[in-house]
């Protein structure tokens, strides 16, 4: 018998790497988030500010570069953990903040609790992020690692347990792994919420010898970070899931379909298929068993059409990435025509995790029918943005207002955009919908990828819907004369509405439309486009009439029915601010020295509504574009 | 339609990258979009010459290159300007003024998206969600991503480009090409 199983030989690696890592706990270390994210608000800074430090003082620290930890808000952020401390973390870093940090605490022993943001570990003196509400329902299952560990270290990722399902599922019969994902009922995240371990079975069943397994991290939707971040903070766990998959239905080859809009992630995987080459775990004879299966990275060159499962496998035949007609499905038929298996990013990550506790464990979490954790990326006007992953079945108000902290700036909510432009707009009155796959479906809205857009008073509805359709008329690949023709037509329309050009028989015939286009279209980019103004004009008609009757956008965005005015009595007369922040010297001081603005030179840029100190407020947006009785102007 | 004349020496690079290309890809369909993205990556754009050539060398019609080329976002036809900004309209971006960061380079540049100022000084194009979604208003400026950038802003991302080409001494001339 063979003395070396795949589990042995794991557990040396594992071993390894886990005593490697314990002797860096031994000294300080700083970690700092470069994701994507932090590196736009600063991270590289930030890093290089505290080497410099370090080597400065001369101290026996070392800066690490992980990913991101979801708080996106506090960007640039960064962990010190420091023998005899409780991890903390800092955000809103700058310059000063770093030096203060490295003079007081990596020099001194002053852990500045006044600017610490929450410890990783429960201790006496300092909240952990689960004290927070955010912490309290969030549930991180595939985030979990994300910002925590290195992501250019695959030791980082073993130390941690990292492959050890592989390990175990290989000591198996393949049809182990696909037996424990179907009893998981884990559902696709890509959008639809189809069941991962029937596709995975309606593969396996099929003769063919050549097998494909693709993970989709075209990620199109805008507004969608998630799959971005988990690839950039923690590469291995989807690429350990693409192996068990492989492993389960019998493929050799496998590739990552990013979209070239993701260098940072592009990189990372890379790197993180070449060490897990180098450490057997990918490629020839894995973990020394006769399983082999390796993996590519493939850029997708950026066409929301592509995340599509057809389109995207066109895409890769060098093809144009137009989808087809289904069956034959891709679990039969795909890549080079051979049985594929196409998942998201998250259904990959999620399969290590249910391998390692068993599919009771994993429904034990969300809810019945959508077990499991929901990924958001939560954005727009809410306080506490980022990445979140709560439970399936945490209501959209607990998402919003407890784990993002509600809305900044005392506005009011108006709704929330959830699932892309395949998505909807949920109203107030929907915020108690529990988030799993059906009941936001009942809603109106879909899950999609998981991009969460919340929106407050001073957002248009109609812009919105109209912005969607713009998106999705310019992403149309032409195919369906329904999608083709009809996104656009039904994009004249709203912007008629916007520009105050609609009327009451157009809205009708958007709502015609609407129907047909859903109805007529081949693929779901055409089926859902409509999604959008469907939803709009059934919680917010309102906002439609006031454009239409009363040439009025009630949020002040829609240029057309808005103009900019100087209140003549809020004025100072001697700041010259505005005059200086109109790209187009539309101000122009009076005789009596208030400003005016010319409205015939007015690009209604908003330049002078943010550069009008907030002393005077001088500046004011009115709908309907009519300016106020000259009387007004005379007021002192 | 919109075209920039080709600089001098420019059509000999461009015959050089895309051979180098092509010289070390399998030749099959399947490379065609990593083949463009490879020659995109040495010129920074692709030239119709560049896509010629690619049409050539894989054996593949000139139309399908083409068409490729034109469906795909992440092709450009036009070449990159000095100072590239990419302004960010994803929905996040969108909601807090996107557009009108937007316009403010187009006015400031004196280009429309998607084109090249004649000296080739400056590119604009738009881009729909670059992933920071949480520093909306994103812009993309010369491959660095810079958040919260509202029209104050794009006055000084200007200004940053105006005094680094006022360091050089002068530009040299531009060369007459071919229209093509
Ligand atoms: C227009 C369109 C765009 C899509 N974009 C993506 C995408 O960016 N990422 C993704 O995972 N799935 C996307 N999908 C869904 C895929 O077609 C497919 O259902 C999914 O990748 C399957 O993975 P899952 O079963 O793990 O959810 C898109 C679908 C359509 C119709
Ligand atoms: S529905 Fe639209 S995107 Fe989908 S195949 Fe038809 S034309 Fe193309
Ligand atoms: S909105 Fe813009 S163009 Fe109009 S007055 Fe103000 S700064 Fe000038
Ligand atoms: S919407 Fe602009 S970065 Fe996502």
């Amino acid at each position: 018998m063979n003395s070396m199983n795949p589990l042995d030989i794991y557990q040396r690696m594992a071993d390894e790497a886990k005593s490697r890592e314990e002797a860096k706990t031994e000294k300080t270390r700083i970690l700092v988030g470069t994701a994507t994210c932090g590196v736009a608000a600063g991270a590289l800074k930030v890093r290089d500010e505290f080497v410099k430090g370090i080597e400065k003082k001369g101290l026996d620290a070392e800066v690490i570069e992980v990913g991101c930890m979801g708080h996106c808000y506090a960007e640039p952020m960064a962990v010190i953990a420091k023998p005899g401390f409780p991890p903390m973390c800092y955000g809103k870093l700058d310059d000063g903040l770093v030096n203060r940090l490295v003079e007081d605490y990596l020099a001194g022993d002053d852990p500045c609790y006044e600017y610490a943001l929450a410890a990783l570990e429960r201790n006496d003196v300092f909240p952990t992020f689960e004290d927070f509400p955010r912490g309290v329902h969030e549930e991180k299952l595939i985030l979990g690692q994300c910002g925590y560990i290195d992501a250019g270290d695959i030791n980082s990722f073993l130390a941690r347990d990292g492959y050890s399902a592989l390990a175990k599922a290989l000591e198996d019969e393949p049809l182990a792994v696909l037996n424990e994902v179907k009893a998981a009922n884990l559902r696709g995240r890509g959008g639809a919420g189809f069941p991962a371990g029937d596709k995975w079975e309606a593969c396996l069943s099929s003769s063919e010898n050549e097998k494909y397994v693709i993970c989709n991290a075209d990620e199109g939707d805008p507004g969608a970070f998630m799959d971005r971040s988990i690839l950039e903070s923690d590469p291995h766990l989807v690429i350990e899931g693409m192996v068990l998959c492989a492993y389960a239905i019998g493929a050799q080859k496998g590739y990552l379909y990013i979209r070239a809009e993701y260098p940072r992630a592009v990189r990372h995987v890379q790197q993180a298929i070449d060490q897990a080459r180098q450490m057997g775990l990918l490629g020839n004879a894995i973990l020394g068993t006769k399983f082999n299966f390796d993996l590519e990275v493939f850029q997708g060159s950026g066409a929301f059409v592509c995340g599509e499962a057809t389109a995207l496998v066109n895409s890769m035949e060098g093809k144009m990435g137009l989808p087809e007609s289904r069956p034959p499905r891709l679990a039969q038929k795909g890549y080079r025509g051979k049985p594929t298996i196409l998942n998201n990013v998250k259904t990959f990550a999620y399969v290590p995790l249910i391998i390692r506790n068993g599919a009771d464990w994993f429904k034990s979490i969300g809810t019945p029918d959508s077990p499991g954790t929901a990924v958001f990326s939560l954005v727009g006007k809410v306080v506490n943005t980022g990445l979140v992953e709560v439970p399936m079945g945490t209501t959209l108000r607990q998402l919003i207002y407890e784990v993002g902290d509600g809305l900044p700036n005392a506005k009011e909510f108006k709704a929330v955009q959830i699932g892309g432009p395949s998505g909807g707009c949920l109203p107030e009155s929907a915020l108690d919908v529990p988030i799993d796959f059906d009941s936001l479906h009942d809603a109106g809205a879909i899950m999609g990828s998981g991009g969460l857009v919340v929106m407050d008073q001073d957002d248009c509805m109609v812009a919105v819907a109209r912005y969607f359709l713009e998106f999705t008329q310019h992403e149309s690949c032409g195919k369906c004369t329904f999608c083709r023709l009809g996104t656009k037509h039904m994009l004249d329309i709203l912007t008629d509405i916007t520009d105050g050009k609609g009327t009451m028989e157009s809205l009708t015939l958007l709502e015609e439309l609407a129907e047909d286009v859903r109805d007529g279209s081949l693929c779901n980019l055409g089926r859902t486009a409509p999604n959008p103004v469907l939803t709009t004009l059934k919680y917010f008609r309102d906002e439609y009439r006031a454009h239409i009757e009363e040439g009025r956008c009630p949020a002040l965005v829609c240029r057309d029915l808005i103009l900019y005015y100087i209140k003549p009595p809020k004025c100072s007369k001697l700041c010259n601010v505005c005059v200086g922040s109109c790209p187009t010297e539309a101000i122009f001081t009076r005789e009596d020295g208030l400003k005016e603005i010319d409205q015939e030179k007015c690009v209604k840029c908003d330049n002078c509504l943010k550069a009008c100190p907030p002393e005077y407020n001088a500046i004011v947006k009115l709908s309907p574009p009519v300016l106020p009785k000259e009387k007004e102007g005379a007021v002192k | 339609m919109y075209s920039l004349q080709l600089l001098e020496g420019e059509r000999e690079q461009i015959l050089a990258s895309v051979q180098e290309v092509i010289s070390k890809s399998s030749k099959n369909r399947e490379d065609l979009i990593p083949v463009l993205q490879k020659v995109q990556a040495k010129l920074g754009y692709l030239p119709a010459l560049a896509m010629e050539k690619i049409s050539e060398g894989l054996n593949i019609p000139a139309a399908d290159v083409y068409g490729l080329a034109t469906f795909y976002n992440q092709f450009r036809l036009n070449p990159p300007g000095k100072h590239q900004v990419k302004v960010c309209l994803g929905t996040a971006c969108y909601m807090v003024g996107g557009d009108i960061t937007l316009e403010s380079f187009e006015r400031r540049m004196k280009i429309k998206e998607g084109e090249t100022s004649a000296d080739r000084l400056y590119s604009l194009e738009r881009v729909a969600c670059v992933g920071c979604c949480t520093l909306a208003p994103v812009v993309v400026v010369n491959e660095e991503v810079e958040g919260k950038v509202t029209p104050t802003r794009v006055d000084g991302i200007m200004l940053t480009f105006e005094e680094s080409d006022k360091e050089k001494v002068s530009e040299p001339e531009m060369q007459k090409g071919e229209e093509h």
